[in-house]
C-alpha cells in the first residue's frame, strides 16, 4: 500500500498568482485571470511555495532537487481551467527520503518518501444547485499543493494512519501548512494492492481519491482491502482504476468520469523556467527549520525521562510540546507536568471544545500548581480543587490554595496528634488491628486513614499519614 | 505634408513635424484613419478600427505635445496585431473561437506603447491563432496584399505588414514564432524585426508556443523599429521568460559603420529551395553591404534542413496545450445547447478552431501522447539544440549572419491553402531563429516584377543593436525601403 | 509511417475535437504527410544531447508571496458563456 498525499502550502497567494488563497470566499472572488486560464496570461512562481517545499524535504530528510523543472500535465476537466495543470512530473524539487514514524506502541515505522513536487490545486464543482448544471468555483485553483508520495511500504491501516499524523505534525510544526483536514489542507490517495500470501508479486493496484480525515483513511482501506480480496477469493480479477471512498455508505465506488482517456502527455512547461537551488538557499532554510517532532520526541525521553508514549503525545504538536516545555521550565517536574497536561487539562479541554491555544490555564499557571504538588503541599485530590480554581481564574495557584484554604497537613507534629485522637477514638479497631494477621491489618489501616482524613478535612498527607499511623498501631 | 506624404512618412519624420507644430496628432491620426478607411475595404488588413478612441488618445496626446511634453512616440498612431490583449478592444486571433472575446486587461507591449503616447488605430488580421505564413485563415477573410491584391502578405502578421505597407499607420505590432513577422515584412517590402525570445515580454499576448512566440516591431525603416523596441522592450515580472538583461539605447549606435562586422553567409539558406531570382536579389543586397565595408565570410548551419520537422513538433506540442483553455467554459466560443461535457468540449473546440488550428492540435497532441513522446518531442527538443549549436559555432566567426527571409516573393491568394506542406516551406529561413531564440529582421531588398524581397539579418541573443545598426546603414545606401506600392485604390 | 483513420480519431478525442465522418480520409491523409514530414528527425544522431526546452537556458524568478490581485469576478465574468450567482456553469457533471 502506498500513499500520496496533497498537502495545501499555506502561503498568502497562489502558486502563481497574486490572488489570496483564503478559504470561504464567494464563488470566484479569489479567481483573477491566471487562475481562469484566461488568454495571454502567465504564471510566476510564489517564493514562498519553493521555500514551503524545500522546508518539507529537509523535515523528511529528503534529498532536494537543485534543478526542478516545471510540467504540464493535460487533461479536460471543467475544474481545471488551463485544460493542463502545471506540476512536476520529471524532475521533483524533493527527491528520495526516509521518514520515521512513531506507531502508537512506542516503536518507529520507517516510510520511504519516492519524492515529493509542487503543482496547483484546481477549483471545485458544486452538483446540486442548478438544474442539469454543475457551478464551477476557481477560487481553489491555483493554490500550491505539495504532493507527496511514498513507496508501497504500508501493510496495515494502522501504519498508514500513523504516517499521515505524522506528516500532519510535521507539517504544522514548520508552519508550511494550516492542516486543516476538514478545508481539504491535507487529501490522501490511497494507492492498493493485495499480495497473495506466500508469493513476492503485488496484483493490479486501485487507486482511492480525496480521502480528508485519518478516520476514513483507516475505514477506506479496510473496506477497499476486503473488496479487492472477495474479488480474488470469487476468482474475479481487480480492474486499474481510480476509485473514491463514500463515507456515508462506507464503501469505495469506481470514479468513471476520470477514467475516460487518461494519457497525461506531460511536457516541461514553457512559461516557466526550471528552479535552481543552490547550497546556500538550502543552508539558510536548514539552519531556520524549527527543532522537528522526531527530534523533540528523542530530546524529550532523554532529557525528561519521558516514557516513549508520552513524549510521543507531548510532541504530537508544537503547541502542546512548547505548553510542556515552558511548565516544565518552572516545575522542574516534567513527568507529573507530562500527567497534567496530557491527563487534567487535555481532559478540561476536550470538554470545554476548547483548543490548547486557548488554555484559560497558562504554562505559568500549572507550573505553580505542580511545584505545590511536588513539595507535598498539595494531596492529589486537593490539587485537583486548585486545578479547578486555576481554570475559573481564582488566581494564582497558591493564591488559590490560600483563599480555599487547602494547604495539606505534612507537619509531622499536627499529624501526630490527628492520629493519636483518632487511636483513642476507637479502641475496639486497635485491639483487633493488633491482633490480625497482615492482609486484615491492611484492610484495618485503610479504616484509620480514613479517619484521619476525615478529622483533618482532606488536608492530611496521605503517605506520611500511612507510616505514621503503622508506628503508632505497632507501637500501641 | 500631403496625405500622400502622411502615409509614407516614417515615426522619426512624424514626430519631427508634430514636434515642430506643422501637423498635430488628431491630423495624421485623421489621415491614418482616412486612409484605412479608403483602402481597407480592398485589402482587409484592419479588423477592428478604433476611430473615436483613436481621436481621444490624440487630442491628449496634442495637449502634451503643447506643453512640450511627451516622449518620442507621442502622438504616432499604430496597429496591434489582434493577438494583443487590448482592455476593452475585441481580441480575436482572427478566430471564431475569440469572435467575442473583450479582454478587461492589456498586454504588456499594448500598455508599454500606450503609456509612450502612441495612438491605438486599431488590430490588424492575421492568420488564426497565428498559424499561417499567409492571412488566409483568418476567420474574417484573407488580407490581401497591397503590391498586388491578387497575392497574399504573408503571415501570421499579414495584417500589420499590409497595413504599413499600404500607409495604414507607421508603425504596427507583430508577433513571431516561426517567421511570422520577418516573412510577411519581407513579401509586403517593409521592416520587421523578431527581437531574442525574452526581450519583450509576452505577457497579454495570445500564447501560441510558448517557448517560441515573440513580439516585435514592423515598421518602414529599422531606425523606427530601433524607436518601438526601445517601449517594447525589457523585464516584466509577469512573464517568468522575460529577460532581466540591460536594454540599450537602440538607437544611439544605429548610424555606426560597419566596416570590419563579419557578416556570415550559410550556404544552406541558398539551396535549391530558394527561388532563383531571390537568390540573385539577395546576393545584390550583401553587395551593398560589402560595399558599406562589411566582410562577408562562408559559414555553416548544417542542422538548417531539419528546422522544419523540427518545428512543426514542438510548435504544434505547445500549441496543443496552450490552446485547451478554449474549452467553452469561461470565455469563447460555446456551442449551442450542448448536451453533456464532452458534447460542450468537443463541439465548442471543434465548431471554434478553423482547419489548421485543429490539424496542428491533432499533431501536437499525437506528439506528446504515450508512446510518441521520446521519438517525437524529445528528439525534436535535442535536434532543437543542435540548430541553437549551429548558430553559436557560426557566431564564432561571424557578427550577423545574412539570407534570405522567405524562399519567394508573395504568392497567389489561395494557392498553398490545400497543401499545408507547401505553407509551412514558406518559414524554412525564419523558423531556426525561433528554435534558437535569437534576433532577427528583414528589410526590403527590392522588388522582383514588382513585388518585393526581403533580406534576413540574424543576430546573437540580445544583440539587436548590431541587426538595427546593419539594417540602418543598409537603408542609408540603398532606397528599397521607400518603394510604396501604388494605391489599391487605383490598383485594379 | 502509415497513419489509421482510428490513430486520427483516438488523438482526436484526447484533444476534444470531433472529426467529421466524410472528412476522415482528408484529415488522415494530411496528418499522415506531415508525420512523414516531421519523421526526417529519426535520421538525426542525437546521442548524449541534452533536450531544450527552453532558449538561452535561463532560470526561474520567484514572486514574493502576497496577494496584489484584487477581486475582480464581474469584470472577468463578463466575457463568460455561462455564469450564476458567480458560478461558471458547465452540462451536469457525473463523478
Amino acid at each position: 500500500m502506498g500513499l500520496e498525499v496533497h498537502l495545501q502550502l499555506a502561503t498568502e497567494s497562489k502558486i502563481f498568482s497574486g490572488a489570496a488563497t483564503r478559504f470561504g470566499a464567494e464563488p470566484n472572488v479569489q479567481a483573477c485571470a491566471v487562475d481562469l486560464g484566461m488568454p495571454g496570461m502567465l504564471p510566476v512562481l510564489n517564493a514562498r511555495a519553493v521555500q514551503y517545499a524545500v522546508m518539507f524535504g529537509l523535515g523528511v530528510g529528503a534529498r532536494i532537487g537543485k534543478r526542478s523543472v516545471f510540467d504540464r500535465k493535460n487533461y479536460f476537466y471543467p475544474d481545471l481551467p488551463k485544460g493542463y495543470q502545471v506540476s512536476q512530473f520529471f524532475e521533483p524539487i524533493v527527491c528520495e527520503g526516509k521518514f520515521e514514524v512513531p506507531m502508537p506502541d512506542g516503536s518507529l515505522f520507517p516510510v520511504r518518501i519516492t519524492r515529493a513536487h509542487l503543482e496547483e490545486d484546481a477549483g471545485k464543482s458544486v452538483h446540486d444547485a442548478y438544474a442539469g448544471q454543475t457551478g464551477i468555483d476557481l477560487n481553489r485553483a491555483g493554490t500550491p499543493l505539495l504532493e507527496i508520495v511514498t513507496e508501497p511500504d504500508f501493510r496495515t491501516a494502522e501504519q498508514a494512519v500513523a504516517y499521515l499524523k505524522s506528516l500532519h505534525s510535521l507539517a504544522t510544526y514548520l508552519g508550511i501548512s494550516d492542516g486543516n483536514m476538514a478545508e481539504g489542507s491535507m487529501r490522501c490517495d490511497v494507492n492498493i494492492s493485495l499480495r497473495p500470501t506466500g508469493t513476492e508479486v503485488y496484483g493490479t493496484r486501485t487507486e482511492i481519491k480525496n480521502v480528508n480525515s485519518f478516520r476514513f483513511v483507516e475505514k477506506a482501506i479496510a473496506v477497499e482491502t476486503e473488496r479487492q480480496m472477495d474479488i480474488l477469493e470469487s476468482g474475479g480479477h481487480i480492474v486499474q482504476e481510480t476509485r473514491l471512498y463514500d463515507a456515508d455508505r462506507n464503501e469505495t465506488r469506481s470514479m468513471r468520469s476520470k477514467e475516460v482517456a487518461n494519457d497525461y502527455r506531460y511536457f516541461p512547461e514553457p512559461d516557466l523556467l526550471p528552479i535552481v537551488l543552490d547550497d546556500a538557499y538550502i543552508d539558510n532554510i536548514r539552519a531556520g527549520l524549527p527543532e522537528l517532532p522526531g527530534a523533540k520526541r528523542a530530546r524529550f525521553i532523554e532529557t525528561y525521562g519521558l516514557s516513549d508514549y508520552d513524549a510521543s503525545l507531548l510532541v504530537d504538536s508544537r503547541t502542546t510540546a512548547d505548553f510542556f516545555e515552558a511548565a516544565t521550565d518552572i516545575s522542574k517536574a516534567p513527568k507529573l507536568t507530562a500527567n497534567w497536561i496530557l491527563g487534567d487539562l487535555a481532559g478540561a479541554l476536550n470538554r470545554e471544545s476548547l483548543d490548547l491555544t486557548e488554555s484559560p490555564v497558562s504554562p505559568e499557571a500549572l507550573a505553580g500548581l505542580i511545584v505545590r504538588i511536588a513539595d507535598d503541599t498539595l494531596s492529589s485530590k486537593l490539587a485537583k480543587q486548585v486545578f479547578e480554581g486555576l481554570w475559573l481564574g481564582e488566581g494564582t495557584a497558591d493564591e488559590i490554595i490560600e483563599a480555599r484554604g487547602l494547604k495539606q497537613v505534612t507537619d509531622t507534629g499536627a499529624l501526630e496528634s490527628l492520629v493519636a485522637q483518632v487511636i483513642e477514638g476507637h479502641p475496639d479497631q486497635v485491639t483487633q488491628y493488633q491482633a490480625a494477621d497482615e492482609a486484615k491489618q491492611k484492610k484495618l489501616l485503610g479504616f484509620f486513614v480514613g479517619q484521619v482524613m476525615k478529622a483533618s478535612k482532606g488536608q492530611a498527607n496521605p503517605q506520611r499519614l500511612n507510616g505514621l499511623l503503622r508506628a503508632m498501631l505497632d507501637s500501641g | 505634408m500631403s496625405p500622400n506624404e502622411l502615409s509614407t512618412a516614417t515615426a522619426v519624420e512624424l514626430a519631427a513635424a508634430l514636434r515642430a507644430k506643422t501637423m498635430s496628432a488628431v491630423e495624421l491620426t485623421q489621415a491614418c484613419l482616412a486612409t484605412i478607411a479608403r483602402e481597407n475595404p480592398v485589402l482587409n488588413a484592419a479588423i477592428t478600427v478604433c476611430g473615436e478612441q483613436a481621436i481621444e488618445e490624440a487630442t491628449a496626446a496634442d495637449t502634451l505635445l503643447r506643453r512640450g511634453d511627451g516622449g518620442t512616440l507621442t502622438g504616432i498612431p499604430l496597429l496591434h496585431k489582434d493577438i494583443f490583449c487590448t482592455r476593452d478592444v475585441a481580441t480575436t486571433c482572427a478566430s471564431r473561437m475569440l469572435e467575442n472575446f473583450i479582454p478587461p486587461y492589456d498586454a504588456t507591449v499594448v500598455s508599454r506603447l500606450r503609456a509612450a503616447g502612441t495612438i491605438m488605430l486599431g488590430k490588424t488580421n492575421m492568420d488564426e491563432f497565428a498559424m499561417g505564413s499567409s492571412t488566409e485563415t483568418s476567420v474574417f477573410g484573407e488580407t490581401r496584399n497591397p503590391w498586388n491584391i491578387h497575392c497574399v502578405p504573408g503571415g501570421s502578421s499579414g495584417g500589420t505588414a499590409a497595413a504599413v505597407a499600404a500607409g495604414f499607420t507607421p508603425l504596427g505590432t507583430g508577433t513571431d514564432t516561426g517567421g511570422s513577422i520577418r516573412q510577411p515584412a519581407s513579401l509586403c517590402g517593409i521592416t520587421g524585426l523578431k527581437p531574442t525570445y525574452g526581450r519583450v515580454s509576452r505577457l497579454g499576448i495570445i500564447a501560441f508556443a510558448s517557448s517560441l512566440d515573440q513580439a516585435g516591431p514592423m515598421t518602414r525603416t529599422a531606425e523606427d523599429a530601433a524607436l518601438m523596441l526601445q517601449v517594447m522592450s525589457g523585464l516584466d515580472p509577469g512573464d517568468s521568460t522575460s529577460a532581466d538583461i540591460e536594454v540599450p539605447d537602440f538607437r544611439a549606435n544605429l548610424g555606426d559603420p560597419i566596416s570590419g562586422l563579419k557578416i556570415g553567409i550559410p550556404k544552406e539558406y541558398f539551396s535549391s529551395s530558394l527561388e532563383p531570382r531571390v537568390a540573385a536579389s539577395i546576393q545584390a543586397a550583401l553587395v551593398e553591404l560589402e560595399r558599406e565595408g562589411a566582410e562577408l565570410v562562408d559559414i555553416d548551419l548544417p542542422h538548417t534542413d531539419q528546422g522544419i520537422p523540427t518545428y512543426y513538433i514542438i510548435a504544434p506540442a505547445e500549441a496543443s496545450a496552450n490552446l485547451s483553455r478554449y474549452d467553452g467554459v469561461r470565455f469563447g466560443y460555446r456551442c449551442e445547447a450542448p448536451t453533456d461535457l464532452n458534447d460542450l468540449y468537443e463541439r465548442s473546440r471543434t465548431e471554434g478552431f478553423g482547419e489548421e488550428v485543429k490539424r496542428r492540435i491533432l499533431v501536437g497532441t499525437y506528439a506528446l501522447s504515450t508512446g510518441f513522446y521520446d521519438a517525437y518531442f524529445k528528439k525534436a527538443q535535442q535536434v532543437r539544440r543542435l540548430i541553437s549549436e549551429d548558430f553559436n559555432t557560426a557566431f564564432e566567426t561571424c557578427d550577423v549572419i545574412a539570407g534570405p527571409a522567405a524562399p519567394g516573393v508573395a504568392f497567389g491568394l489561395g494557392t498553398k491553402t490545400t497543401d499545408p506542406l507547401a505553407m509551412y516551406l514558406e518559414d524554412i529561413y525564419t523558423l531556426s531563429v525561433n528554435l534558437a531564440g535569437l534576433p532577427g529582421i528583414s528589410v526590403p531588398a527590392g522588388l522582383l516584377d514588382g513585388m518585393p524581397v526581403g533580406l534576413q539579418l540574424i543576430g546573437r541573443a540580445f544583440d539587436e543593436a548590431t541587426l538595427l545598426r546593419v539594417a540602418h546603414r543598409f537603408q542609408l545606401r540603398t532606397d528599397h525601403h521607400l518603394a510604396r506600392p501604388v494605391p489599391t485604390a487605383v490598383n485594379p | 509511417m502509415s497513419t489509421t483513420p482510428a490513430d486520427v480519431l483516438s488523438v482526436a478525442q484526447l484533444a476534444r475535437l470531433r472529426i467529421e465522418e466524410a472528412a476522415l480520409d482528408d484529415v488522415t491523409e494530411r496528418f499522415g504527410r506531415i508525420l512523414d514530414l516531421v519523421a526526417q528527425l529519426q535520421q538525426v544522431d542525437t546521442e548524449g544531447v541534452e533536450p531544450m526546452s527552453n532558449p538561452h537556458d535561463m532560470v526561474q524568478r520567484l514572486r514574493a508571496d502576497a496577494v496584489t490581485e484584487d477581486a475582480q469576478r464581474d469584470a472577468l465574468q463578463r466575457v463568460a458563456p455561462s455564469v450564476e450567482d458567480g458560478f461558471f456553469l458547465v452540462p451536469r457533471v457525473i463523478d
